[in-house]
Order: structure tokens, then sequence, then C-alpha cells
């Protein structure tokens, strides 16, 4: 959907044709990446258009979204492997 | 039509079984026990990060060879409760003095443990590095590929650690 937007901004009806999911579906995502931060929206009469940044930064974001995630689950388990060492050194 | 993207910040949290002060140490001191070590900038191979104990300390990756390399600075030195780095890496994991970004890492004691919550933010500073960055993740060789790597090989060695 983000590559949709890439090349400029369109209303909903034209980020939701030809993907294999519901307008509506369609509407639930855009509100989730709007909620992220990575896409604004207008009215421009009736229809609701939808922008992506030109600099790429919703990639840039998830990026760091996933390292964060997998680094964290990774420093989580150094603690724990360590206070569990720790504990039966006791 | 031109309009500003704020990114939202990027907000993680974990609880680990640990006290308040080990889980702050392993994040700090032990940072090399789990950050992975395919996230360098030096040519060498990774030996570990290392963030200096007090406000104003240097947070670098010291590589095999001995080479250091700035990752950013340390902004705030709270232990046992708050952390703050200055990440300054772009998108392309290169360092730029001029490229400030935040890094909050709080440890709240809960029940038996602690809560470890993270906030990467100002990431729309990032804007003029992101483009190229697309090229990067996207590309087979790209970051999901070796944080995949990167997960199981610290589930394995988890498990050596426990055997």
């Amino acid at each position: 959907m983000l590559e949709k937007l890439r090349d400029g901004p369109r209303p909903v009806g034209e980020i939701a044709r030809g993907l294999p999911v519901t307008r509506p579906a369609v509407s639930q995502h855009l509100k989730v990446l709007k909620d992220a931060g990575l896409v604004t929206d207008h009215s421009e009469g009736t229809r609701r258009i939808y922008c992506i940044d030109p600099k790429g930064l919703g990639a840039m974001r998830a990026w760091l979204d996933q390292f964060w995630e997998s680094a964290l689950d990774a420093f989580a388990l150094a603690v724990e492997a360590e206070h569990s060492k720790k504990k039966e050194g006791k | 039509m031109s309009t500003q993207i704020r990114p939202a910040p990027v907000r993680k949290s974990t609880f680990v079984n640990a006290p308040q002060d080990r889980a702050f140490d392993v994040f700090t001191a032990g940072i090399g026990r789990w950050w992975p070590k395919s996230h360098k900038i030096g040519p060498a191979d990774l030996d570990r990060p290392i963030i200096e104990p007090h406000e104003g300390g240097r947070w670098y990756e010291l590589d095999v060879d001995g080479t250091e390399c700035e990752l950013g600075k340390v902004a705030a030195w709270e232990p046992p409760s708050r952390l703050v780095l200055i990440w300054q890496l772009t998108p392309e994991f290169t360092y730029d003095a001029n490229l400030i970004t935040e890094v909050e890492v709080t440890f709240t004691p809960e029940g038996d443990g602690t809560r470890v919550d993270l906030e990467h933010r100002d990431l729309e500073r990032m804007g003029d590095k992101a483009e190229t960055m697309r090229e990067t993740v996207s590309g087979p060789g790209g970051w999901p590929a070796l944080l995949e790597l990167f997960a199981a090989e610290s589930a394995k060695q988890t498990k050596g650690d426990m055997a």
C-alpha cells in the first residue's frame, strides 16, 4: 500500500484498485498507517486523499521497529540467562 | 502539495525476570551480549558496542581489530532506572554527527521483575537519509534477512547457556 502511495497522493478507491483486499480493509490499514504517522490525509470534496512522504520514512521506521523488537528480545534473553546463572551459583 | 510527515516514535516494551539494577546492567555494560553482531559500521567484525557509564559519555562500537566507530552519545545516565542514548546512525547504518535522534530506555520494577520500555524518537530527522535505505531494506541481503539469522543465533546461544 505504501508502494502505491509512493508516486503521489491517492484517494482510497484508487489505492484499493488492484489490491486483493476489500475497500474497508484498505481503509482500516490506512488508519493504522495514519496512527503510526506514516501517511497523512485530507478531504477533497467527498473524497479522502492519502499521501505518503517522498523520503521513505515509512520504510526507515519499519526497519527500526523490527530492529528494536529483535534487539529487545535478545536483551531479555541475555538478562534472564545471566540472572538464572547467578541464582544457581548462590 | 507538500505534507510534513512526522513518524510516530518506535516504542517497544519487554519484561524480564530480573531485578531493575541487573536489567540496567545487562542493557548497558552487557550490551555486547545481546546487540546483533551484524549491526556494525566498521569494516572489521564487531567485538561489542560500548556505552560509557556517564552522562555525556561516548557510545561506540569496538571492532575485533581495535577500531572504534562512533554510534552516538550518552544523554542521560540514571542507573538503575533510565538511560537516554543519542542515536546518530543513518538508515544506512553510518555515523552522521549532524543527525540527532533519541533512544530513551526506562527500567521499572514490576512484580518479581522489571519492565523495560524503549522509545526511539525524532525519526523525521532521518528523512533526508531515508530514501537510500529503501534499497537496503528491500534487497535480498537486507536487514530482515540478517535479523532472522541473528534471532536464530541468539536462540541457539541462549539454549547453550542454559544447558
